[in-house]
């Protein structure tokens, strides 16, 4: 008791002049300086892991050079040659396989929430939703060996290769897991945080839009129209975000892909591999130093391919602000 | 100033917990002064058995705890090297370039690990007959179908079916793939100069798994494939598995006894704790030994590795040193009895007899610490 008794004057008194002293003026200078420094931190970390691949892959660089990136071989046991160009092909195939399923199932869950529903309902699925993304990825993995792919082992890719089978891409021995596989977890993965994203966009159009729309005459479906064209670039937006989280998914596809390291595979059913799985599969047991390396390299690899992909994201975001200025904006 | 006192009573309820907290931590280490932490790291395949030992050595030895991390045999090297831990897990002995960069460090072979064929063939059972060649050729790809005539061969009796072979690997790197391409590599000259031995290889065919699970999981959702993986783990989930002939031509069931007796053969050339181990391979060594009558030839050691001389490691004293030297002496004696119940192979006596030679070296500041 005698302890609080003199502890507690001391703190109100530290509170009220600390309030007097801080309001008005010299609370935003304060805020403007947290921020910024929170900001530039940004720009340190990145530097940081760049430096850190660069100095890690360097032994790999000054070996491979270029050949890293359009070698074709991964031999850590005999000849001790690593080439990146499968991993890098099966990252960015197994991607682009997600968004071809993901987006449109994204961008309709989007618009069912936001243009369709009753409130009350799509604000329970937009919570589901939600959960979904918080879901850990090994989760995903797990639920890919077991339920997934025995499932469309036994029910889906038999019949697709006798509907399909005369193209070759749905020809060849089926695994059960593989690049269609894998696409289509990663898919689901990125379901949840695209439809989320794009759902808050539609919300944010504007009604006048919408009351616009319908006053001219226009049916639901082109109403709906208008407001995707009006959040056109945050729907590219969305998309980019689903991409960057395809691209860089690590644990479920690496569970679910095959983990087979060739050029291109035979058919949608066999096994490739991705550059995030390789990294989580080998680093722990890597040997040698080259090897070590090698492995840090395909990092550094992997962070060129995300900031490219990012690069073109923007110019495409850029490119439709441009174009749509005239149109939806006023 | 209501909240003004709500804050602060909130503030000083979190310092006195704080306090508190700390008063306890500090009361405990005064009282249990004497109190030993052994910091260990590495083999992802010892660590249920180390992880039980530290349960059981507790119970003897309440003031010492130890604490074992699995990261994976590469780590635990990199971890010994960097002098970050007391002992490390390895299933591979250090190479010359690792041992260039860990002086006078010692090799215990603490347990004894097999690596099992697994496969998924409808009707078919356990027990079906497998040759180091033939193992080689079906994971070169060369041998594609399971009724090829090799395989029909050393399987009378049993119709094996007319269908492709889907061979499953590790995808990640481990010591279990260390020890598979080592017995392939040793039983095919093609294996050995195009694919060779390592924790992760080319592999020329097949799909790879995430770990023991991802292995075992691929084999028994696809029909007609085939696997590997270590016995412990076939063992514990009940897995169809097949034997393997040794040098001697027997078809060897993995066992423990027939996995021990490997471990027995093998011994008798052990080197000494101190010299190089990088050469040391008990499947090398059953692949020419014609006389190793009832080995399981795909067998390995599993080894914990110290420093020589502990003073070489940071925050060593000589009561951590001498509670180090007692569990690894106690672990290659008394501690051997729990590695049955978990499936994993007691060491046969002639191996604990060349480990007491090799703990009796460890020395602290030059004093040898068991007598």
């Amino acid at each position: 008791m005698k302890i609080s008794q003199k502890v507690f004057p001391f703190f109100c008194n530290l509170n009220i002049k600390f309030i007097l002293q801080l309001n008005h003026f010299k609370g935003d200078d304060i805020f403007k300086l947290v921020s910024a420094l929170v900001a530039s931190s940004i720009f340190l970390l990145l530097g940081l892991m760049v430096y850190e691949l660069v100095k890690g892959s360097w032994l790999s660089i000054q070996t491979f050079g270029l050949n890293f990136i359009v070698g074709t071989k991964w031999d850590p046991a005999v000849s001790k040659v690593f080439g990146a160009l499968p991993l890098i092909l099966g990252t960015l195939v197994t991607s682009a396989i997600a968004l071809l399923i993901g987006i449109p199932i994204s961008l309709g869950v989007g618009l069912a929430l936001s243009e369709y529903m009753p409130k009350k309902f799509g604000l329970a699925v937009s919570f589901l939703v939600e959960l979904l993304a918080a879901v850990p990825s090994v989760i995903y993995g797990l639920w890919g060996i077991f339920v997934l792919i025995p499932f469309l082992r036994n029910h889906v890719y038999p019949y697709l290769q006798t509907a399909f089978g005369f193209i070759p891409i749905f020809s060849g021995p089926i695994y059960g897991g593989g690049v269609l596989t894998g696409g289509i977890v990663l898919a689901i993965m990125i379901i949840p945080t695209v439809s989320a994203v794009m759902r808050d966009l539609f919300l944010t159009v504007p009604n006048s839009q919408r009351e616009a729309m319908i006053a001219l005459g226009a049916t639901k479906w082109e109403t709906t129209k208008t407001v995707i064209s009006y959040a056109r670039s945050g729907v590219i937006g969305a998309i980019i975000l689903g991409l960057a989280r395809a691209v860089g998914e690590t644990m479920a596809i690496t569970m679910v892909i095959g983990n087979k390291f060739q050029v291109w595979p035979s058919s949608l059913f066999d096994a490739w591999y991705t550059m995030a799985a390789i990294i989580a599969n080998e680093l722990l047991e890597a040997t040698y130093d080259l090897y070590i390396s090698a492995l840090i390299n395909v990092g550094l690899v992997l962070l060129f391919v995300a900031l490219i992909i990012n690069i073109l994201a923007r110019l495409i975001v850029w490119r439709t602000l441009r174009f749509t200025r005239g149109i939806a904006r006023e | 100033m209501k909240t003004t006192y709500k804050v602060a009573i909130t503030i000083a309820i979190i310092a006195l917990v704080v306090a508190s907290a700390f008063a306890y931590q500090y009361l405990e280490n005064s009282a249990t002064a004497q109190k030993v932490t052994l910091n260990g790291a590495g083999s992802t395949f010892i660590f249920p058995l180390v992880d039980k030992w530290a349960a059981e050595y507790h119970k003897i030895k309440p003031n010492v705890q130890i604490n074992y991390q699995g990261i994976g045999s590469g780590g635990g090297i990199q971890q010994h090297i960097e002098k970050t831990v007391y002992f490390a897990g390895t299933d591979a002995p250090l190479t010359a370039a690792q041992a260039a960069k860990a002086p006078n460090t010692l090799h215990i072979p603490i347990t004894i690990g097999g690596v099992v064929v697994i496969y998924n063939l409808p009707g078919i059972g356990k027990g079906l007959k497998f040759t180091g060649e033939i193992l080689a050729e079906i994971y070169l790809g060369k041998i594609t179908k399971w009724n090829d005539a090799r395989l029909a061969a050393i399987n009378p009796g049993i119709s094996l079916p007319d269908q492709p072979i889907t061979v499953v690997h590790r995808s990640d790197g481990s010591g279990t793939t260390f020890i598979w391409t080592s017995f392939l590599s040793d039983f095919s000259p093609e294996w050995k100069e195009t694919v060779g031995r390592g924790t992760s290889v080319n592999w020329p065919t097949g799909i790879g798994g995430k770990g023991s699970d991802g292995v075992t999981a691929l084999v028994q959702q696809t029909p007609y494939s085939i696997g590997y993986v270590e016995f412990t783990y076939a063992m514990v989930n009940n897995l169809t598995y097949g034997y393997v002939q040794n040098a001697a031509g027997e078809f060897i069931e993995p066992s423990i006894e027939s996995i021990a007796k490997a471990a027995q053969y093998a011994a008798i050339t052990l080197p000494r704790g101190d010299a190089s181990w990088s050469n040391v391979s008990i499947v090398d060594s059953l692949a020419n030994n014609t006389q190793a009558h009832g080995a399981y030839p795909i067998t390995s050691f599993s080894y914990i590795i110290v420093y020589k001389e502990l003073n070489v490691l940071p925050n060593m004293n000589e009561a951590t040193a001498k509670a180090l030297v007692d569990f690894l002496w106690w672990a290659v004696h008394d501690g051997q009895n729990y590695a049955p119940g978990l499936y994993y192979v007691p060491l046969p006596s002639n191996v604990v007899a060349n480990d007491e030679q090799t703990i009796r070296m460890i020395t602290f500041n030059g004093q040898q610490l068991h007598k």
